[in-house]
């Protein structure tokens, strides 16, 4: 169990700091990979909990994917955050305002909440009678609420193709390679050979 | 585990005796990996050079077999140079990310039955998510660099292997659809009745071999190091160790996914046919001389396919890879669901 301990506040202790470091940095680029080494922790925290498949799920969409798309737009944008960074002194007072009122609701929302008695002993063991995670998880997600999962899937289709309408532009004159059409040419249909004889070659 | 009950012996608790054992069987096994690296590199550049006509290193030790170390003396004892305009942490963390993900993707490769440092249920989840950060080494190294080709092949490297990870996941997909586990000693053992090589999985590998070239930039997809319009891709500026970290981290890949093959389409550690004097040898032999056997196509295809362009790579992975790695997804839980207990059984049960 101290194994347990120590692993668990060393995870708990880099994700905090890579956190605060994320929104700290000066340099985006830095604050992205700090993101980084924040899901990886995060990751570290799930396995500890015994949810090894949303452990490895965590890191391959968030940072194998999500985070990629991050670090490519903030290298390319080249955007410089000390100067987005100057006025912000100004709207500490607001931003305190919506913070302290967020804050207030989460404590509120959290004092007045109760576990119901099956709820904790869910949590006690978060794997139902021998299942493995990823059986659990699937059998939740595509048999008990399969109808659910369809119509998210179904929404994320739709944003998908809508965003590929709003940037998808033909151009004219554009030469597109047609493997096609290389595939099925023969040098017999465009070479010809041309025995020139001296002195009449044009 | 020997180590474990040995330190328990000696008055540990177990969970101390476990970590103090499973680190040992870590050093050891990365060492071999690690020395094993040597010799595949060698195994390479000679593979390379005979189907040249080449002889290939052979002047450092008995048949150049000490070439490998050579280089790699020469590299630790170069000074290491660091850009000036370059950001020398992160152009430090490249190399070291490249390396260490390298290393710990072998954790959960069975080498033998119950020859594996982590049987973790989601053992193939767990190289997919490792293989998948092994971008970040490439765009950290890039763009520490601060130099315009670097950077540029970083950017190439980083769409390339995000595009061929998305095939790959697919293709993994259909195996565990097939074995019906994300452990890969169950993979493995899953395969008892027949290698998922001859099965309807085959196109698959295919696309895994040729998804593991592109992940892994071996040539015909070594577009990031082009040395025509690139120099020598996102290592333009590293020299001495953490160039070799680079070179090694990319090997180890290489190898990985070679052994990654033989899990999930040769059967891992099972011998060709299961009778009398083939069950005789041991199952580690079976796994090296698999992974040997895919990672010599490897290197073939490395000798003797031209390099693609990088639109033609593009279109590879996501009009030609894609759809047919979906379309086998919904083939194969077809075929799963059709015949639970295999195809043969099926056969038999319909004649008889």
């Amino acid at each position: 169990m101290l194994l347990q301990t120590i692993a668990f506040y060393l995870f708990a202790a880099v994700l905090v700091a890579s956190a605060v470091m994320v929104i700290a940095g000066r340099n985006p680029v830095h604050s992205v990979l700090f993101l980084i080494l924040a899901f990886f922790n995060a990751a570290g925290l799930f396995v500890l909990l015994g949810a090894e498949f949303l452990a490895m799920i965590l890191v391959i969409v968030y940072v194998g994917a999500v985070a990629v798309l991050f670090l490519f737009v903030v290298m390319m944008l080249d955007v410089d955050f000390a100067e987005l960074k100057r006025g912000t002194l100004q709207y500490i007072p607001v931003s305190l305002v919506v913070g302290g009122v967020l804050l207030a609701e989460l404590i509120f929302a959290g004092a007045a909440w109760r576990l119901s008695p099956a709820a904790s002993h869910a949590l006690a063991s978060a794997n139902p009678a021998h299942l493995t995670n990823t059986e659990a998880l699937g059998r939740i997600l595509y048999t008990d609420y399969v109808y659910y999962f369809q119509i998210a899937g179904l929404v994320l289709l739709v944003a998908m193709i809508g965003a590929i309408v709003l940037t998808l532009r033909t151009r004219p004159g554009v030469r597109r390679q047609s493997i096609r059409a290389q595939v099925r040419r023969y040098a017999s249909d465009t070479l010809v050979v041309v025995d020139v004889k001296p002195g009449q070659g044009a | 585990m020997f180590f474990t009950s040995y330190f328990q012996h000696h008055g540990l608790p177990y969970g101390w005796a476990w970590t103090l054992s499973q680190g040992i069987v870590i050093v050891f096994f990365e060492l071999i990996l690690a020395l094993s690296v040597a010799l595949f590199i060698l195994a390479d550049r000679k593979i390379w050079a005979a189907v040249q006509l080449r002889r290939g290193p052979n002047v450092v030790g008995a048949f150049g077999l000490l070439q490998t170390i050579a280089d790699a003396l020469k590299f630790f004892f170069k000074e290491v140079i660091v850009p000036a305009g370059a950001n020398k942490v992160l152009f430090l963390l490249g190399p070291l990310i490249t390396a260490t993900l390298a290393f710990a993707a072998w954790a959960v490769v069975p080498v033998s039955a119950g020859w594996v440092v982590a049987n973790i249920n989601v053992g193939i989840l767990y190289i997919f998510a490792i293989s998948s950060l092994g971008v970040y080494g490439v765009i950290v190294a890039g763009w520490a660099s601060n130099s315009k080709y670097a950077f540029l092949s970083a950017l190439r490297a980083a769409a390339q292997m995000v595009s061929y990870e998305v095939s790959i996941g697919f293709v993994l997909i259909t195996v565990l659809l097939f074995a019906g586990s994300l452990n890969l000693s169950a993979i493995v053992m899953a395969q008892a009745n027949g290698w998922f090589l001859f099965t309807i999985l085959f196109p698959m590998a295919i696309v895994f071999f040729i998804s593991t070239l592109a992940e892994t930039q071996r040539p015909p997809f070594d577009l990031l190091e082009a040395e025509s319009e690139l120099v020598a891709g996102f290592m333009v500026e590293y020299s001495s160790t953490p160039f070799l970290l680079f070179f090694l981290g990319e090997y180890m890949n290489v190898i990985m996914l070679c052994g990654l093959f033989a899990v999930l389409f040769l059967g891992g550690w099972l011998p060709l046919w299961s009778i009398w004097p083939l069950t005789l040898i041991p199952g580690v032999v079976w796994f090296i001389l698999k992974l040997l056997f895919v990672f010599f196509c490897n290197s073939m295809v490395k000798a003797f396919v031209p390099r693609y362009r990088y639109d033609q790579l593009m279109r590879l992975g996501w009009k030609v890879f894609l759809p047919l790695s979906l379309l086998w997804v919904v083939l194969t839980a077809g075929w799963v669901m059709l015949f639970p207990h295999g195809i043969w059984t099926a056969l038999a049960q319909g004649g008889g």
